[in-house]
């Protein structure tokens, strides 16, 4: 179990001729959640893309759960769920649920499971596109949900949820850390960043930092981690000036 | 390739279709009323079981060929198609997916279609009315499977739409619809001779003025349905698990 559930050395991608991620180095522990923190177009998603095995990289080496990424038999181990609902907008959550169970192979009682997990209850039968777009987002990680993923990598999975839904779902991702999943969730608001065992801090295709949230703030000195992330960034460009 | 996948995949597209069905009314529709119109235009029953036959063949061919690459690119662009190749889903079981529901699609339209061009229309034709409802079904399979090639070389669902006249219409005009192929210049002939609707048009005509199943209709039906089996098989070559 000391094994990291993933393991990223040297990764480099490039998307359109520009560099997105240069030289990301780290590691993600099992059974944690992990938080991937940064301004938009920072390179999370790519980050994500990379680990699940969709995104063509220059160079570097992704192993996840002992294989490299995108190996076919990770295809049943991990959840993903990207940022833009990529959900059947023409059927109702429980028909297009059923289906993605059906391709994973889950039991079909998974349906309803991860329907109650995700707060869907009342809108199971809606279709998918005349759902709020909480309710969309949610639907959308609904899906990774199914069966029995070990590795959960979701990309800002609480956008557009009010406060007191996004406090279900992070409970959520705690119980199921607590259960051995391991969940790396991307996120650009910091107050999320201080429900996470672990973050990893990218700016501009660079990782900044992997340190626990109590570490950070300690070693910046800074009150929030806003401001520690704020101060890190800062460092970096004194220390390249 | 695994069966309940494939099957799972058309039972969504048919439960897609089942939650719009202006669109099941206009492809069950669009072929039969296009058939009337034709009846109508020529005003001869002779005529139009000259060339009926022919458009029987090319109308589900077209149809299918845009619904599919509207569809397929739709699953492109809304990310639907990366989210299943993060899972176990084989390419292949994607495409026969899509080929089923199609196909059962295009079933349906052709018989509605042929059955009032040979009731009401007074369609006649010397062949098997068999025959001929394999002969389309086939073609609509083929439209199907060349929808979902060419959906890959389609950014925007405006660059799909404008596929239609790429592909589809030197088809129709090298068919021998026209002009009979063997009287054609021997560049345009020649080009005729590797479009896979030139063989559909040959075997519906055949249908239509003999009975005879001979080796030509046998070897130009086996050339539409390899011609969709290929296209099936390139299709899935342009699916990707990686993108950039």
């Amino acid at each position: 179990m000391d094994e990291p559930a993933i393991e990223v050395e040297g990764l480099r991608v490039r998307r359109g001729g520009q560099e997105v991620l240069r030289d990301i180095g780290c590691t993600v522990r099992r059974g944690t959640v992990t938080g991937l923190l940064g301004p938009n177009g920072c390179g999370k998603s790519t980050l994500m893309r990379s680990i699940v095995g969709v995104q063509i990289v220059e160079s570097g080496r992704v192993t996840v759960l002992r294989r490299p990424a995108g190996s076919p038999e990770l295809r049943r181990r991990i959840g993903y769920a990207t940022q833009d609902p990529a959900i059947y907008a023409d059927l109702t959550v429980s028909e297009a649920l059923r289906y993605f169970a059906a391709v994973l192979g889950a039991p079909p009682s998974d349906v309803d499971r991860v329907i109650t997990q995700t707060g869907l209850t009342a809108s199971a039968k809606t279709v998918v596109g005349r759902l709020s777009g909480g309710q969309r987002g949610r639907a959308n990680l609904s899906v990774a949900l199914l069966g029995t993923p070990e590795l959960l990598v979701l990309d800002e999975p609480t956008v557009g949820s009010d406060p007191e839904l996004r406090d279900e779902l992070w409970q959520l991702f705690h119980h199921l850390a607590a259960t051995g999943v391991t969940l790396l969730i991307s996120s650009h608001v910091m107050d999320e960043a201080a429900r996470c065992d672990e973050l990893l801090l990218l700016h501009h295709g660079k990782l900044l930092a992997q340190a626990t949230p109590d570490v950070l703030r300690e070693r910046t000195g800074a009150p929030d981690l806003e401001q520690a992330f704020l101060r890190l960034i800062k460092g970096r460009e004194g220390a390249a000036r | 390739m695994s069966a309940p996948i494939t099957f799972a995949t058309t039972r969504r597209i048919l439960t897609q279709l089942r939650h719009d069905p202006r669109t099941v009314g206009l492809i069950i529709g669009v072929p039969s009323l296009l058939m009337i119109l034709l009846r109508y235009v020529l005003n001869s029953e002779q005529r139009f079981s000259a060339i009926a036959p022919a458009l029987l063949g090319i109308f589900p061919f077209t149809i299918m060929f845009l619904l599919t690459s509207i569809t397929t690119l739709r699953e492109r662009t809304t990310g639907t198609l990366e989210r299943l190749m993060t899972m176990p889903m084989g390419k292949l079981d994607l495409l026969s997916g899509y080929a089923l529901a199609f196909g059962l699609l295009a079933t349906l339209q052709v018989l509605v279609a042929a059955g009032i061009s040979l009731t009401w229309l007074g369609l006649d034709i010397a062949g098997s009315v068999w025959t001929l409802l394999l002969i389309v079904v086939l073609d609509a399979l083929l439209g199907t499977a060349l929808g979902l090639f060419v959906s890959a070389f389609a950014r925007t669902e405006f660059q799909a739409i404008q596929f239609l006249p790429v592909f589809v219409l030197p088809q129709f005009l090298l068919c021998g619809l026209f002009v009979p192929r063997d009287e054609m210049g021997w560049l345009l002939s020649a080009v005729s001779d590797v479009l896979p609707l030139s063989y559909a048009v040959d075997a519906l005509t055949h249908v239509t003025r003999s009975a005879a199943v001979d080796g030509t209709l046998v070897r130009n039906v086996a050339i539409i349905a390899g011609c969709a089996v290929v296209a099936l098989l390139l299709g899935a070559a342009t699916l990707r698990r990686r993108t950039p």
